[in-house]
């Protein structure tokens, strides 16, 4: 039970994080290998707005909140005009300068912020003891054990991916800016026919891609401390996310979210996590080896 | 002049000006140039795969980190002698090339990187997970009586640089002959248009298989290389890292160029060299040179200077 | 003698039928012409001859041998040589090159022979001068003859050809007229065809295919005279 939240708080983050990539392979067809470093960013302008700003933590939180996820966008807008767009989308080509501007975002952050892990102090932070249930002498007993608790800011986390979730879907099915963005994911040559500015729609979606990244980073800050190389892991992560759930499928990429999420919870509480990792990778492998359109994806013909 | 005795001749001159430098240079760059000489070899390696199947893997690291492992933990574990755990790590590097080929090559394009990428992850986790015989990140030293062959001790300067000058020179005589061989075109033909050779009555499935194994082979001959000659094992070197830096020097010296990956390691090596004096984010040099390579010389040093100068450069 | 023939041969794309149960004979030595409108279904049934396109259902017999399970590499290994509709060569090698990869697969083993073959092939479609150019810098006429030397230069026993002639200038496409008479006899030709005047000046036998089926067979002159393929067919193309 305990593993279930815990793991509902991964997967809230990780669904964001997932679906960033998600948006930006499933428009522009790009796979972003610098996807991670967004989040790190967004994790690390997070602990120095929350700082700059000091004392008060909720202050500092919200403007971290609202600043860091808006900065990464923008950084990752830029590096889609000065980059991508010069590389014409080409995938194999667009996969390695990715990885030359992880290295790039890492290493700045690196120089500027330097290497030690940064903690950002949560907004409220209560501890709540949760409720258990078990079959007694008298039916259905309640329990009110010790450690069995989680805190409310954890709670906040999965509430607030939940809202984002939603806006984002809005975003996509009732605006016009969604209208566009499908109308280019569909056929970008006939959406630059109609008058779609194909290119700051691509530069719109890097930077919303990298924006959710950041913004699951800022969630996250406060449970776990920011630190430059903290970017594989949610990499890793929602790489298999995305795959599992279907390259580009938005729906497949909750459910693969929340499913991983989860299981990542529940499986490093009995295995140790190296060993968790290791099938969780494998086993992504494996999926993209005999299904590369993913568990939930359509086969494309 | 025809085009085979010319580049038999631009082949040898390069393993002469190898060993002309060995007299030329103070001993720090003469240590610096059979290290890069050993990396050169996994770059070659790679080159076999991306530029000339075509195939762009991201988890190379597996295969270096597999000949290193196979060869450091045969001697240190199994107590074999210096050469047999040599061929062992050779082994190992084909094995796992020949295992992850016959699925990762069921995939195309980004799949298959990502599939090679996902697999290399899945090794560096097994080394990790193993840490009572592998020791983990930390790794473990090869000892140096250890690293004797016939009697000679590989750990002088001289017998390094020429250790790593023979195998070198072995890697690289073999791959210029081979990429000129009927198989080698045969590569080259998949990497420029696969339907087409296929339809020509190749089997190209299994000639992607046999690159795939022959690329995994030399990477893991460098992989032993590096420990036989630094006495070094460790899983840094099965880290995505390290699958990135061949891609890099690959990149910078010339895909599908016989000596593009050595000028490739060369000049990368010197350039962290000299950055990592000016600063600890040395990596950021190579995340610039990646993005501006991809931007403005796709064909690396060597592939505008075929197009520019020699065009009958193998 | 028939060195080629189908039996049933279906091909169905998600229900609907792109061939249905194609009898269809190849009579060895001699020149075929395979017609038929648009989306009649002929490249579709010459890519399950080649192997490229899976067959939903039927049979692919080679010189009496039934090949229906082989992949396309070994059925191009039995002698079945073939060349795309849209031009398939290696852009960035140079012509001699494109053509050298052709002929390896075969003869790599005498670099003596090799030569001349190639040389042959190159001569006979008219490209020896341009051997060395870079192949994707040719125009697109001679980059359908290029293609059609890769075929020659395999020496194959069925040559099976998709709109060969497809952008070929008016004196390219009669040198190929007699090119492909004089292939005839060692070798089995397939061509798919749209220009009348080739088919009706080469084939010495006419397949007509029409919505996934065989609507008729014969000489050049029986099918000019028939009325139900001129209804299909010949009404509405060359109108």
């Amino acid at each position: 039970m305990l593993a279930t939240l815990e793991g509902a708080v991964i997967a809230s983050v990780l669904v964001l994080t997932a679906m960033g990539l998600s948006i930006v392979f499933g428009v522009m067809r790009v796979v972003n290998v610098a996807h991670g470093e967004f989040y790190m960013l967004g994790a690390v302008l997070a602990w120095y707005v929350s700082s700059v700003l000091g004392v008060n933590a909720v202050v500092g939180f919200v403007a971290a909140l609202v600043l860091a996820p808006l900065l990464v966008g923008l950084i990752a807008a830029a590096a889609d005009r000065l980059i991508l767009k010069h590389l014409k989308y080409d995938p194999d080509r667009t996969i390695v300068a990715t990885i030359g501007l992880l290295y790039i975002i890492q290493q700045t952050t690196l120089m500027t912020f330097g290497p030690d892990a940064r903690p950002v102090a949560p907004p409220f932070n209560q501890r709540l003891a949760l409720p258990w249930f078990e079959w007694g002498e008298n039916g259905l007993e309640m329990f009110w054990p010790w450690g069995l608790s989680i805190t409310s800011y954890k709670l906040f986390v999965i509430a607030a991916a939940a809202v984002v979730l939603l806006s984002l879907w809005v975003l996509i099915t009732r605006t016009k800016l969604g209208l566009i963005m499908r109308a280019t994911q569909q056929d970008s040559e006939t959406a630059l026919a109609f008058g779609i500015p194909v290119g700051r729609v691509y530069s719109v979606v890097f930077g919303l891609g990298a924006g959710l990244a950041a913004l699951g980073a800022v969630l996250v800050v406060p449970i776990q401390q920011a630190h430059y190389l903290m970017g594989a892991d949610p990499l890793l992560l929602s790489f298999i996310v995305v795959i599992i759930g279907g390259l580009g499928s938005l729906p497949g990429t909750v459910v693969a979210a929340l499913l991983i999420g989860m299981s990542d919870g529940i499986i490093s509480v009995f295995f140790s996590p190296t060993l968790a990792k290791i099938i969780a990778t494998f086993l992504v492998a494996m999926v993209l080896v005999w299904r590369p359109q993913g568990l939930f994806g359509r086969a494309v013909t | 002049m025809t085009v085979a005795r010319k580049s038999g001749l631009l082949h040898l001159s390069v393993l002469v000006a190898l060993i002309g430098l060995f007299f030329m240079l103070p001993p720090y760059h003469s240590g610096n140039l059979a290290r890069i000489m050993v990396l050169a070899i996994y770059a070659m390696g790679f080159n076999i795969l991306f530029g000339y199947t075509g195939l762009l893997s991201l988890g190379h690291a597996m295969f270096f980190a597999a000949g290193m492992y196979g060869f450091g933990l045969a001697i240190n574990l199994g107590g074999f002698p210096l050469l047999p755990a040599f061929l062992i790590g050779m082994l190992s590097a084909a094995g796992l090339a020949a295992i992850t080929g016959f699925l990762a090559l069921r995939t195309t394009g980004v799949a298959f990187m990502i599939v090679t990428l996902m697999f290399a992850q899945t090794a560096y986790l097994v080394i990790l997970y193993f840490g009572a015989y592998t020791r983990g990140d930390e790794g473990f030293v090869i000892q140096t009586a250890k690293r004797s062959v016939m009697g000679i001790d590989l750990t002088t300067d001289s017998a390094r640089y020429a250790t790593a000058l023979i195998l070198f020179g072995l890697c690289f005589v073999a791959l210029a002959r081979l990429v000129q061989s009927p198989f080698g075109r045969t590569l080259v033909a998949i990497r420029e248009n696969e339907e087409r050779a296929r339809m020509l009555g190749y089997d190209t499935g299994a000639h992607k298989l046999k690159a795939m194994i022959l690329s995994g082979l030399i990477s893991g001959v460098a992989g032993a290389a590096y420990a036989m000659l630094f006495g070094y094992v460790g899983a840094t070197f099965a880290t995505v890292q390290y699958s990135i830096f061949p891609l890099l020097w690959v990149l910078l010296g010339g895909a599908g160029t016989t000596i593009g990956p050595l000028l490739g390691v060369f000049f990368m090596f010197y350039l962290i060299d000299f950055s990592s004096s000016l600063t600890t984010a040395y990596m950021l040099i190579a995340g610039i040179v990646l993005v501006v390579l991809t931007m403005f010389a796709p064909q690396g040093l060597m592939g505008e200077m075929r197009k520019r100068v020699f065009t009958w450069l193998p | 003698m028939n060195i080629l023939e189908t039996h049933n041969l279906t091909k169905t794309y998600g229900g609907v039928h792109a061939n249905s149960d194609i009898d269809f004979a190849l009579p060895q030595g001699k020149i075929t012409a395979l017609i038929g409108p648009n989306g009649a279904g002929k490249s579709t049934f010459v890519g399950m001859l080649s192997g490229r396109i899976p067959a939903t259902n039927g049979q692919v017999v080679f010189d009496g041998r039934d090949i229906s399970a082989l992949p396309a590499h070994q059925r191009i290994q039995l002698g079945i040589a073939y060349t795309f509709q849209i031009t398939s060569i290696f852009p960035r090698l140079t012509v001699l090159e494109n053509v050298a990869i052709a002929a390896r697969r075969r003869f790599a083993s005498n670099p003596v022979q090799l030569k001349t073959r190639i040389a042959t092939a190159l001569g006979k479609v008219g490209l020896l001068e341009r051997a060395e150019e870079i192949a994707g810098d040719q125009s697109y006429g001679h980059q359908r003859l290029l293609e059609i030397a890769m075929g020659l230069v395999q020496d194959p026993r069925v040559f099976i050809l998709d709109e060969p002639t497809q952008g070929l200038a008016e004196a390219e496409i009669s040198a190929f007229i007699t090119l492909i008479k004089s292939l005839a006899g060692e070798t089995t030709i397939l061509l798919i065809e749209h220009n009348m005047n080739v088919v009706m000046g080469a084939a010495d036998w006419i397949t007509v295919l029409d919505q996934g089926r065989i609507l008729a067979s014969g000489t050049p002159e029986d099918i000019s005279a028939n009325t139900a393929v001129q209804a299909a067919y010949l009404g509405k193309t060359d109108a």
